[in-house]
């Protein structure tokens, strides 16, 4: 359940940026979750209803965008097939990991600045 | 202020970051390595599910590593220091981390941790993450190393449910080998299950009752111990049991503050 923890850093991240730039309010919150990101989207979003209130992201919509763990060959760039040994099937070479499926990324904040 | 029609009225803006969400805990991790490698300790970051053997592991360890290296350990549970204690008894000084209800070790828990403790008089220094294949796989540590300890118990087919932490393994130990006559479990399944999360698999089968795999793990470690005690060479010997004050381990966090 460390899905809390990391919305609470999420919650206190946003809310800076939203001090800084003295916005009067927040409308939308965009995460992209990577599905090797060790995070469940559905308790990231629970997360995020609990413990929104009384922030400055009471208002505001959190929009999770998925991706996928795509696997590809560094060498020849041959994809992997998900469920497939990760390493090329043509040379050999260890497979590597899209670039972000393993992070969760605050995206975008949509603000109202005066 | 809008800029469109000039009415004064407040403007939606987006405002792009494409920021890691655990971008504060990597910051925290950062710190931890760069005070471990400057001090030339091996850090391993020790996972596990609950019982798989981790603590077994190291007591093990602390037998086939005696008066080899000096040895030290963090260890994590929700509730009681009673690992620390069976390390302590084993010949590793010990601290334990009582993370109440959290799941996982993160960074600036491990850094705290680190404060008046004697990390620096170790050579090979093993921080045991609470047991759980989920959560503290996506926390960094400050770790040279994660190692994933499965014990034959726990299915063939564990590395497929938990690819995330498996993922992050530099290395599986495959625990309480002793007990694969007893049991249908595979070893050629582990090893295929592995190869489809890990792109660079790497098993050692290991046994902490009977010792059988133990030379093996030593020899990782010190295959991993090597260059980062190149660097302890260039600092100098360690000095005994070291200042009195744990505030006088010194280092700067750029504030002036040392610890």
């Amino acid at each position: 359940m460390h899905e809390y923890s990391l919305i609470q850093s999420l919650v206190a991240r946003v809310e800076a940026e939203a001090r800084a730039r003295s916005a009067v309010a927040i409308h939308r919150v965009v995460v992209q979750v990577g599905e090797l990101s060790g995070v469940d989207p559905e308790l990231f979003r629970t997360a995020y209803e609990t413990f929104r209130a009384g922030t400055l992201c009471e208002g505001a919509e959190l929009e999770l965008r998925r991706l996928e763990a795509g696997w590809r060959c560094p060498a020849c760039r041959r994809t992997i097939e998900k469920g497939a040994v990760l390493s090329c099937p043509a040379c050999g070479t260890p497979a590597a990991l899209a670039e972000g499926a393993d992070a969760i990324l605050l995206e975008t904040i949509e603000m109202e600045v005066p | 202020m809008c800029t469109t029609c000039g009415c004064g009225d407040p403007e939606l803006v987006p405002v792009e970051l494409h920021e890691k969400i655990l971008a504060g805990n990597d910051r925290a991790a950062r710190h931890n390595r760069d005070h471990f490698v400057e001090a030339g300790v091996l850090a391993l970051n020790l996972m596990g599910s609950p019982g798989s053997g981790k603590t077994a592991v190291l007591e093990a360890t602390a037998r086939a590593a005696k008066g080899r290296w000096r040895l030290g350990a963090v260890s994590a549970d929700l509730a009681t220091d009673n690992d620390a204690r069976r390390l302590e008894a084993a010949g590793i000084p010990s601290k334990a981390i009582t993370t109440g209800q959290a799941c996982h070790l993160d960074a600036e828990l491990v850094h705290h941790a680190l404060h008046g403790f004697p990390w620096r008089d170790t050579e090979v220094f093993f921080i045991e993450n609470v047991g759980n294949l989920v959560c503290p796989a996506i926390y960094d540590l400050g770790q040279a190393a994660n190692v994933v300890v499965l014990s034959v118990t726990e299915g063939e087919d564990k590395p497929l449910k938990y690819p995330v932490m498996f993922r992050a393994a530099d290395l599986v130990l495959l625990a309480k080998c002793d007990l694969l006559p007893h049991l249908d479990v595979k070893v050629e399944r582990v090893e295929d299950a592995l190869a489809r999360v890990m792109p660079r698999p790497r098993m050692l089968k290991l046994s902490a009752r009977t010792g059988e795999g133990m030379d093996a793990w030593i020899a990782w470690l010190e295959e991993r111990r090597a260059p980062v005690a190149e660097k302890r060479k260039t600092l100098g010997p360690v000095t005994g049991a070291g200042p009195a004050s744990p505030l006088a381990w010194g280092h700067s966090h750029g504030t002036g503050r040392g610890h």
